[in-house]
């Protein structure tokens, strides 16, 4: 079997994420990762390639953004031996819970993270299928910082510069 | 319906993960919560191989997730056996073509949401959720998938709520 390298994988990834105009509203090109999901070799490579990078990095805590960031974050999370942590919508996660607030185009979101779900001095990495204006990835950063849990890295599929 | 073989070792240190918080989302209501079972990475990897165990060499191309717990589960069961994982949303979350099918909730009405094409004609699917309720939500993905030509082997739940029993 010829050996694939990462370049390769990275194309075919990025060859079966689809774009649809004008969702969910007129003039936003939507990056649908869906396309991705039922390709199953596409969908491993991409995991894997996460897995890689931060796999032997000392990385307990896997955290991802609802909801696209639940398909990703748990495959990353079981293959490094670490735990997921779900960082919602208000009002999903039962218990006790800490929040933060963080702006949209038009008006405010919040996001919760459980409270004792990490513990200071933990190592995490924060988990979403995009990363387009960083808004709901800084409200998870500060979530998890707010608790003393050094971030490493956001891992995003896709970012898109231009909203940088 | 899925159910554990009570005689393997796994099911207690998996049970014993899942939380209990009373009067969520509302009075009366004891709900269960798996967030607990996801901070431990042996429990949760043991939940998820079971599944696989159960679900592998069963030719099952399609594993549905419920938005949004079942795209916790889902999706790592779907990469270990192979299959495509497809996402059953609320409306309007899926971009582009959709199918959907409404249900029913105590008080009015929900509805679910499938991309045309994602499944074909044929294939054999599983249905993944957190728990199963009534199994309204679950009913309602069977019949996206049905209506898409799927075969629906069976609905795959970490949870059963015996008492809510209606199927």
């Amino acid at each position: 079997m010829a050996s694939e390298n990462v370049e390769d994988q990275i194309q075919k990834i990025s060859s079966v994420i689809r774009v649809i105009p004008d969702f969910p509203k007129p003039g936003i090109m939507f990056q649908d990762i869906s396309t991705l999901l039922l390709d199953p070799k596409a969908f491993k490579d991409s995991i894997d390639l996460f897995v890689e990078r931060y796999k032997d990095r000392n990385i307990s805590v896997v955290a991802g953004i609802e909801a696209r960031g639940f398909i990703f974050g748990p495959p990353i999370a079981l293959a490094i031996g670490a735990k997921f942590v779900p960082m919602r919508k208000p009002g999903k996660l039962p218990g006790a819970v800490i929040r933060e607030e963080y702006p949209l185009e038009y008006g405010k979101d919040i996001m919760e993270m459980h409270v004792g779900a990490v513990n200071a001095g933990e190592r995490a990495i924060v988990v979403d299928d995009l990363i387009a204006t960083g808004g709901t990835l800084r409200a998870a950063l500060n979530l998890l910082e707010s608790v003393g849990v050094e971030v490493v890295e956001c891992a995003c599929l896709i970012e898109l510069p231009e909203l940088k | 319906m899925s159910a554990f073989r009570e005689e393997d070792p796994r099911i207690n240190s998996i049970r014993t993960k899942i939380r209990l918080v009373p009067n969520f989302p509302k009075q009366g209501i004891d709900f269960l919560d798996i967030t607990t079972l996801l901070l431990d990475p042996k429990a949760f990897k043991n939940t998820i191989d079971m599944f696989v165990e159960r679900y592998k060499n069963k030719n099952i191309s399609v594993v549905a997730g419920i938005e949004a717990r079942g795209f916790i589960f889902g999706p790592p069961i779907a990469l270990a056996i192979g299959a495509k994982f497809v996402p059953l949303r609320k409306p309007r979350k899926l971009p582009g073509e959709v199918i959907s099918e409404e249900y029913t909730l105590e008080y009015g009405s929900d509805c679910l949401e499938m991309h045309l094409g994602a499944v074909q004609r044929g294939e054999c699917a599983l249905v993944v959720d957190d728990l199963v309720a009534t199994g309204g939500t679950l009913c309602a993905a069977m019949n996206l998938l049905e209506r898409a030509g799927a075969e629906v082997v069976e609905c795959a739940c970490v949870i059963e709520l015996p008492a809510l029993k209606d199927r």
